[in-house]
């Protein structure tokens, strides 16, 4: 399969890559590329122009911040699953580890894949559950973008015309919270048919504080925070995650269904995924 | 056109390419290297797995242009002269392949596992072939030939 004819150019700076997207208003952005070349393979996309940017040096770099860390945009997911700074944020390294394969893991990059908004990839449900920021430039300047605000729909970000993803802010972990990633996947593709990240502070016993995000399974992914609620001021108990479990994918929201997954055994993995993450986050897996 | 330069195998080369040429057929059509293959052509399957700058990556599904300034290795620069690299050298020893076509891919991948795993385990090296499918063997003798590969260069290394 051949992409249709398409000029490529590589930007040096970020500044650049926005002049260039700003006059080319088909051009996409091009970083790993393990989304976008296999759907101009499939002609699904055809832009004009891609503006690589995998290799400018101040979108690829992971460090600590002190109270945070900061993941620049085309940092791979290879580079971030092998990185001291996030190690301890398990969430992070059980997602990234099982994202594609070895040599997807190689090229494609956490700034494309969140950009992408792939409504089953890994990451989003992981951002959402760390409470992390987006970094984004344009030709206003910059900004920062709260995850929950970022994942707007099907293939649907925040981000405007002209805007990049530049970096990824985490939040250091504090003391006595958790982190999981736990997913049923589509077995040749490796997508989450349901993907669920959580992020549980315990605090003498009791749940202080919790975050339970899910992807695959609505058209975005997203916060339950009806069972984040079932959670608070419970003790960390099998009881008490069952019970909160069994809330999620409840109310208004809309569930995918597909021929993997008919809506109401997606809504019931979204249950199990959610007992599973969370028990894995209190270690009582 | 784009112009890239690129080291493959140890030469360099430098070409005009179409902004669209994916780098498998750049390694293929252009530069006479057809032991890398195209098997699925949807990122699936490792058929065209190389090494860019010592990474294992599907060919298939990245453009030449994006290998500009790179360090490609492929299956042909492997062997030392007439003298095997072991995992080929394993593949051989172990009956690692049937019909041969994902071989190449599956030996790209290994490499690179046993760049920075030199002594897997069987798991993590059934985990390290994830990314890429053998219809003939059921992938016990692949991992066998990973196994001896990985034997064969902790000896000589020690």
């Amino acid at each position: 399969m051949i992409p249709s004819s398409v000029d490529y150019t590589r930007a040096s700076s970020v500044t650049e890559a926005i002049r260039l997207l700003t006059d080319n208003p088909d051009a996409k952005i091009l970083a790993g590329g393990h989304s976008l070349i296999p759907a101009m393979k499939l002609r699904l996309n055809a832009p004009s122009l891609l503006i690589d940017i995998a290799r400018i040096p101040e979108l690829r770099f992971i460090s600590d911040e002190g109270d945070k860390v900061v993941i620049g945009a085309a940092s791979t997911h290879h580079d971030i699953i092998s990185n001291e700074a996030v190690q301890d944020m398990k969430a992070m390294i059980e997602a990234g580890e099982l994202i594609g394969d070895t040599q997807v893991r190689n090229m494609g990059t956490l700034g494309g894949s969140i950009a992408h908004a792939d409504p089953s990839a890994d990451w989003p449900a992981v951002l959402l559950a760390l409470g992390a920021s987006i970094q984004v430039q344009g030709p206003n300047g910059e900004r920062s973008i709260a995850a929950n605000e970022f994942f707007l729909g099907f293939f649907m970000t925040a981000l405007d015309e002209g805007e990049i993803v530049t970096a990824i802010h985490i939040p250091k972990l504090a003391e006595g919270q958790q982190t999981a990633y736990r997913k049923f996947m589509q077995p040749a593709s490796r997508f989450a048919i349901v993907g669920c990240g959580v992020s549980v502070t315990v605090e003498g016993g009791l749940i202080k504080d919790a975050k339970v995000a899910f992807t695959g399974v609505s058209d975005a992914a997203f916060l339950d925070e009806g069972v984040a609620a079932a959670l608070i001021e419970q003790p960390v108990t099998l009881e008490t995650i069952e019970a909160a479990a069994n809330a999620a994918a409840e109310g208004d929201i809309h569930i995918n269904e597909d021929h993997f997954s008919s809506q109401a055994y997606r809504k019931h993995l979204a249950k199990v995924y959610a007992k599973r993450a969370l028990a894995g986050a209190c270690g009582l897996d | 056109m784009p112009k890239i330069t690129v080291t493959v195998n140890g030469t360099s080369h430098t070409s005009e390419v179409e902004g669209r040429l994916l780098l498998v057929h750049y390694l293929r059509d252009t530069l006479h290297l057809t032991g890398t293959h195209v098997g699925c052509d949807t990122s699936s399957c490792g058929a065209c797995t190389i090494h860019l700058d010592g990474k294992a990556v599907k060919s298939c599904s990245m453009l030449a242009a994006q290998a500009d300034g790179s360090t490609i290795t492929t299956i042909e620069g492997l062997a030392t002269g007439n003298e095997l690299h072991p995992l080929q050298e394993g593949f051989k020893e172990e009956h690692g392949l049937q019909c041969g076509f994902c071989t190449p891919g599956m030996i790209m991948c290994a490499a690179d596992l046993l760049s920075h795993n030199p002594n897997p385990s069987e798991q993590e090296i059934r985990e390290g072939l994830e990314g890429n499918i053998c219809r003939c063997t059921g992938y016990h003798n692949i991992v066998r030939a990973i196994q001896y590969a990985a034997n064969k260069s902790l000896v000589v290394s020690e």
